[in-house]
């Protein structure tokens, strides 16, 4: 296997952390928290292969994923920013509502408990030419670049970082701080239902829970790229050449897989403790505002 | 032009209940074009109820509202700061890890192709610091400015949304006296360029300095408005209390008393702090029975770590703290307790109160174990308790049920005070025991301090208000970037000495 193989095997198992990771770190610094990006990823995923399905157009497929995370994240906003209920329980419930819908669901549309009919896909050939052929890749490659751009360089970026630090500051001079958490959370719900469609697409079905923690890793990825765009990218990327690590070192008994599972989260813990330095989240990340 | 149009705020018989609370009673207030004008009264007494009703946070139940001659009532903040109306509030709205420039112009971004533009931000905020004079580094994040620094900021603020009415909540709370200083200088420049400024303060020597008109405020009704120079602070105080009161300033300290109880020898002290290694920086210090030692000094100069570390709060990395002989240096903050030490946190809400508790359960707290009969609370027995400081500390509303939260920020700290003094102890540590207190609760924690000095107790005050430093103690410490910079009788301290040690100054000459 080439060295551009296995890049390419990189890029392809880190294309929805990255897409999930570039919505997150702006809900993040918004400050709402983002566990629910497995649950707008799961519901993404299902309404995608729906989609896709019954209206054999990819395109149409994509667009049913973003607004299948759109809906979750609508539900997430205005429970957590307009009805101010915890953030954490709620995206826990978020997240095991997207389990539950999507397998009852998947018994209504499809008449099956643990997958879709097999719908198509970008381009099939494996290696570099699937890849750059598939346009959620460079939507992947694209998005935390551009979450930078719009943290950093837009008025709407200065206004979602005063409303996680200091959201009384920033209502004190007419920023509309509901408001602009609501489109945070907009965005983190498109993009993560960007995400499930690429692995619905990239499967070729919808599979019960398909996810498999795959946006956890993605807010792993945010906290260990200590809330910067950028960073967040990185950790994408190392986390996903841990994982293509661990898929060639199967059969062998170098090291077991379940430790490379564990590494995103190692990584984390380490990365939250201080070890290397201590990183701070948005100082106003979760609280429930006024 | 008649008298009317030359007000730039008329408020008449403005009324806000939050709950069965009336916050502002058919409040009055008249605020002339170009003036400074002083809004007094203890906490409580609806000063800022009305300010936020002024600058469109809140709307009011009944009245009238107008700003520059037009009826604004109920208005919203965005069109508050669009009229011109500028708050800077006693906590500051700042954002601490964006830049300056970026706080300033936050919420009105130039914006250049749909993007923020950064540089158009900076240009803006530079030439409105050119102007006039309030001097911050532009690129520099908040979080590192000092307290006197985040305030230009906001000032800066209120001026970059075109601010022609500037009302400043408790400005000076935090600020060394040659900040404040500074603050008058700014105020009086931006009046002569035609600004108004409202000044809620309950500092009357403020009031006397710097103010042209003052209105009194008490239990939520406008009490007097009148001239400031045909008024004094006696007087001034007598409105605002209800009856007369002693001023701290007008107090003279009893001559000391020597009694038998236990020193607290503090030796070579060494504590890190969150942003120094050396927060504390080899302190020595010793509180004799029956003394109140004063430290003054401008905040953040390690004053808060040093009472830390002596209530067993925070690790000392060195150093040796000892009561009456014996070595505490190494005790839980339960066995301090034990041993006499007893603890007025300098912020109520964060360390001495848990707000959602009532205040019954608030006084027990760190004694639960005192209040248990088989491990089980003795709720009558709290209740008892709560029933006789309540009376004896005199904290209203008088209710023990009610949740901490409920209270004034005086009787908070009225809660805080009967806890910690309210039992048995040896040494008292109070830090900022005053702060955010009206005159009345003043002259009362005032009162009970000398009281406990007159008992025999050693008493280690630490206080950002010079006056009370002054009023209360019988040797005068300074700390300085960690340090003890000065140690003075009370007979040889003088705000202009204290002051210029507190600002380093003192360093300087003595090298």
């Amino acid at each position: 296997m080439s060295v551009v193989d296995l890049v390419a095997q990189v890029v392809r198992i880190a294309t929805p952390y990255l897409l999930a990771a570039a919505g997150g770190v702006i809900a993040e610094r918004s400050g709402v928290i983002s566990l629910t990006l497995e649950g707008f990823m799961l519901g993404g995923a299902f309404t995608a292969a729906l989609g896709t399905y019954f209206f054999h157009s990819l395109a149409l497929g994509v667009l049913c994923g973003i607004a299948g995370g759109l809906l979750l994240a609508g539900i997430h906003a205005g429970a957590s920013i307009r009805l101010r209920a915890d953030q954490v329980v709620n995206g826990i419930a978020i997240n095991l509502l997207a389990v539950g819908a999507t397998r009852y669901f998947l018994r209504i549309a499809f008449d099956s408990a643990s997958n879709s009919p097999r719908i198509a896909g970008f381009n099939e050939s494996p290696g570099l030419v699937g890849l750059v052929e598939n346009p959620l890749v460079w939507a992947g490659l694209l998005a935390l670049p551009v979450a930078w751009l719009m943290l950093n360089r837009t008025a709407f970026g200065l206004r979602v970082r005063a409303s996680g630090e200091h959201p009384e500051a920033a209502r004190s001079v007419g920023v509309p701080v509901g408001r602009v958490q609501l489109w945070a959370v907009l965005w983190s719900g498109a993009l993560a239902g960007l995400a499930g469609v690429y692995l619905a697409l990239d499967q070729h079905q919808f599979s019960d829970q398909m996810t498999a923690s795959r946006g956890y890793i993605a807010l792993a990825a945010i906290i260990f790229g200590a809330w910067e765009p950028l960073r967040a990218g990185l950790a994408c990327l190392l986390f996903a050449a841990a994982e293509t690590l661990e898929i060639h070192l199967q059969g062998t008994s170098l090291v077991p897989p379940q430790v490379v599972e564990m590494i995103p989260y190692a990584l984390t813990i380490i990365a939250l403790a201080g070890v290397v330095r201590r990183v701070a989240p948005p100082a106003a990340l979760g609280r429930a505002q006024e | 032009m008649n008298a009317r149009s030359s007000l730039a705020v008329r408020m008449a018989r403005v009324d806000k209940a939050f709950g069965p609370v009336l916050a502002t009673k058919s409040a009055s207030l008249e605020v002339q074009l170009g003036e400074i004008h002083a809004l007094v009264g203890e906490n409580g007494a609806g000063k800022s109820t009305l300010m936020r009703i002024l600058g469109g946070l809140i709307a009011p139940d009944a009245g009238r509202v107008e700003v520059f001659g037009r009826e604004v009532t109920g208005w919203t903040t965005r069109a508050a700061i669009q009229a011109g109306v500028g708050v800077v509030h006693q906590h500051f709205m700042l954002v601490r890890p964006l830049t300056v420039a970026e706080n300033v112009v936050l919420g009105q971004e130039p914006k250049r192709f749909g993007l923020f533009d950064k540089a158009a931000a900076r240009r803006a905020v530079a030439e409105l610091i050119e102007r006039t004079g309030l001097r911050v580094p532009v690129d520099r994040p908040v979080s590192e400015l000092s307290v006197g620094g985040a305030q230009r900021v906001e000032i800066l603020k209120t001026l970059y949304r075109g601010a022609k009415l500037l009302v400043l909540d408790e400005p000076t709370a935090v600020l060394s006296p040659v900040e404040v200083r500074e603050l008058w200088g700014v105020l009086r420049s931006l009046q002569s360029g035609g600004a108004t400024v409202v000044l809620i303060t309950h500092k009357l020597d403020e009031v006397m300095e710097i103010s042209s008109r003052v209105t009194v405020m008490r239990r939520g009704e406008t009490i007097v408005s009148i001239a400031t120079r045909e008024t004094s602070p006696t007087e001034l105080a007598r409105a605002m209390v209800g009856r007369a009161v002693a001023l701290a300033s007008q107090q003279r300290q009893a001559e000391p008393v020597k009694q038998k109880g236990s020193a607290l020898e503090v030796r070579d002290l060494l504590v890190a702090g969150a942003r120094r290694a050396r927060a504390v920086d080899s302190v020595s210090l010793t509180v004799a029975p029956g003394e109140i030692l004063g430290v003054a000094g401008v905040e953040g100069n390690g004053q808060t770590e040093l009472v830390e570390a002596i209530a067993g709060l925070r690790p000392a990395s060195f150093g040796s703290i000892r009561l009456g002989g014996r070595e505490v240096a190494t005790f839980s903050v339960r066995e301090r307790i034990a041993a006499g030490f007893s603890h007025i946190p300098e912020d109520r809400q964060r360390r001495g109160l848990v707000l959602d508790y009532s205040v019954a359960e608030n006084l027990v707290l760190g004694l639960q174990e005192r209040f248990c009969r088989h491990g089980i609370l003795d709720r009558r027995a709290i209740a008892e308790r709560a029933r006789r400081l309540v009376a004896e500390f005199d904290i209203r509303p008088a209710d023990a049920q009610a949740p901490a939260r409920a209270l004034s920020g005086g009787n908070q700290q009225k809660v805080v005070i009967a806890r910690e003094m309210g039992r048995d102890f040896q040494v008292l540590l109070a830090a900022q025991p005053t702060r955010g207190v009206d005159v009345g609760a003043i002259e009362f924690i005032h009162g009970r301090l000398r009281e406990a000095r007159a008992a025999g107790k050693t008493i280690l005050l630490v206080s950002a208000d010079l006056n009370e430093v002054l009023a209360l103690s019988d040797r005068i410490a300074v700390m300085y970037g960690g340090r003890l910079v000065a140690l003075l009788p009370r007979a040889e301290a003088t705000v202009e000495i204290l002051g210029a040690q507190m600002t380093g100054a003192g360093r300087k000459e003595a090298a």
